[in-house]
C-alpha cells in the first residue's frame, strides 16, 4: 500500500472524535481510585477512634494536605505524559514544591524538638506498617490507572507509569490518613512519602512495558 | 546531525502549523475532506522529520512514515487544542522512531556501515520511496470482525449501513471494528516486527 492510498483509506468515513471523552475517563479513573482506596482502608483497618478530635489538631491538616497536594502534582504529571508532547515544568513543580516545604516542616520540628525526642519523632510507633500499608492501598488505582492510560499515547511509558503511581500512592496516602494515629511532621516527611514512592517505582516498571504501543 | 532535512522541518513558519492545524481540528470535527487534506500534509512533515533522522537506514523511511501515520490517526484523541501541533506531532514521530531503532537494536549491530551518501543525496520529502511492508496484505491477518468493516468502509469506500448489511453486523460493530482493527493493525505491525 502506497502512502497516499492510506492517507485516503484512514480520512475516509472519518468519524468525529469526541473532545472531552479523554478527560472524562481521566476522571473517572481518579475517582474510582480515590473511592477504591478510601473503602479498602475503611473496610480492612478501619477509621480512627478518635477523628473527630484529631480533626481539631493543625497537624492533622498537615497530614492530609501533604498527599493531597502532591496529588495534584501527581494528577497533571499523569495527564501529561499520556498526551505527546505536553509540556513537564509545572509538573516538576507540583511534585518537588510539597515534598520540600513538607521536607522543611520536619527539619525545623526536629530543630527545635529535644534531641532525645527526636527518634520518637521520626519513627512513631508504625513506622514499618506505614509504607507497605499504603502502596497495599494504592495497589487498585494503580491498576486503574495503567489501564486508563493505555487509551492514551505516552511517549515515555516509564515515566507516565511512575507518575500514574504516584497518583495512586497519593490518593492512598489520603485515605491512610484517616487511620493512621501518628501526629508528627517528620514521621510524614519520611514514611507518608516513601509509601507515596513504592507505587511509583512499581508504576514505572509496569510502564516500561505495559504502556508501549 | 544538522542536515538539511531537519532545517527545514524544525523552521517551519507558524503560518504552516496553523494551517494544519487548523485542518486537524476540522477533521476531528468529522470534515473528512479537511482530515484528508491534513493527513496528506502530514505525510510530508514526517517523511521530512524521519528522513533527516534516519539516514542510516533509507529503506525503512516510508514503512515508519505510514506506521507513525497510523498511530497518529489511531491516537488523535490525545491531540490537545491548546497545544502546538508540530509538538504532538514529533512527540509520535519521535517515539516510533525509537522503537523501530529499538526492534532494530539487534540487527542492526550485526551490519552497520550502510552507506553514509544517502543522506547527501536524500531525496525531497515529497517524494515517497516505495514502502517494503503491504498493510493491506498485512490487514489479511486480522479477525473478521476487524477486517471485514475496514475493507468495506475504509477500503471500499462504502457507508457503515452498507457495510453492516453485507456483513450482517450491527452498525455500532462496524464502527468499533474499523475503531479497533487500526489498532489491532498498529500493533500488529509491531510484533510482525519484531520476528522479522
Amino acid at each position: 500500500m502506497k502512502t497516499d492510498e492510506l492517507v485516503s483509506m484512514l480520512a475516509r468515513g472519518a468519524e468525529p472524535v469526541p473532545t472531552d471523552a479523554g478527560r472524562t475517563r481521566f476522571r473517572s479513573a481518579l475517582a474510582v481510585a480515590a473511592v477504591t482506596s478510601v473503602a479498602l482502608m475503611a473496610g480492612t483497618l478501619g477509621v480512627r477512634p478518635d477523628l473527630v478530635e484529631a480533626a481539631r489538631d493543625p497537624m492533622f491538616w498537615v497530614k492530609l494536605g501533604f498527599p493531597a497536594l502532591l496529588a495534584l502534582g501527581a494528577m497533571l504529571g499523569s495527564w501529561r505524559l499520556v498526551h505527546p508532547g505536553m509540556k513537564l515544568r509545572r509538573v516538576v513543580l507540583g511534585i518537588a514544591a510539597p515534598i520540600l516545604a513538607m521536607a522543611l516542616l520536619a527539619a525545623v520540628v526536629l530543630w527545635v524538638s529535644q534531641p532525645e525526642a527526636r527518634a520518637g519523632m521520626i519513627f512513631g510507633s508504625t513506622w514499618y506498617i506505614c509504607p507497605p500499608t499504603i502502596t497495599m492501598l494504592a495497589v487498585p488505582g494503580l491498576a486503574l490507572m495503567l489501564w486508563m492510560a493505555r487509551d492514551f499515547a505516552p511517549t515515555r511509558p516509564a515515566l507516565a507509569g511512575a507518575a500514574c503511581g504516584l497518583a495512586a500512592g497519593t490518593l492512598a496516602a489520603l485515605a491512610y490518613s484517616l487511620h493512621c494515629p501518628e501526629m508528627q511532621a517528620p514521621f510524614i516527611a519520611v514514611w507518608y512519602l516513601l509509601g507515596m514512592l513504592i507505587p511509583a517505582v512499581i508504576g514505572a516498571l509496569l510502564g516500561a512495558r505495559l504502556l508501549r504501543w | 546531525m544538522t542536515d538539511l532535512n531537519e532545517v527545514i522541518v524544525e523552521v517551519r513558519p507558524p503560518a504552516a502549523e496553523e494551517k494544519l492545524r487548523k485542518l486537524l481540528l476540522a477533521g476531528l470535527g468529522g470534515d473528512a475532506a479537511a482530515y484528508h487534506a491534513f493527513l496528506k500534509q502530514l505525510s510530508v512533515l514526517l517523511r521530512g522529520f524521519l528522513r533527516g533522522r534516519l539516514y542510516r537506514m533509507p529503506d525503512e523511511v516510508e514503512d515508519l512514515v505510514q506506521e507513525t501515520m497510523l498511530a497518529i490517526h489511531n491516537q488523535r484523541h490525545t491531540y490537545d487544542a491548546g497545544q502546538p501541533l508540530t509538538a504532538w506531532v514529533y512527540a509520535i514521530a519521535r517515539y516510533k522512531m525509537i522503537d523501530l531503532l529499538r526492534r532494530r537494536a539487534g540487527r542492526e549491530a550485526l551490519h552497520e556501515p550502510l552507506d553514509d551518501e544517502a543522506a547527501i543525496f536524500a531525496k525531497s520529502d515529497h517524494e515517497p520511496d516505495d514502502a517494503r511492508r503491504d498493510l493491506e496484505r498485512l490487514l489479511e491477518n486480522l479477525p473478521d470482525r476487524h477486517r471485514l468493516p475496514i475493507v468495506h468502509v475504509k477500503l471500499q469506500g462504502r457507508s457503515v449501513a452498507e457495510a453492516a448489511k453485507l456483513t450482517g453486523m450491527s452498525e455500532s460493530a462496524v464502527k468499533v471494528g474499523i475503531h479497533r482493527g487500526l489498532k489491532a493493525l498498529a500493533a500488529f505491525i509491531r510484533s510482525s516486527d519484531e520476528d522479522r
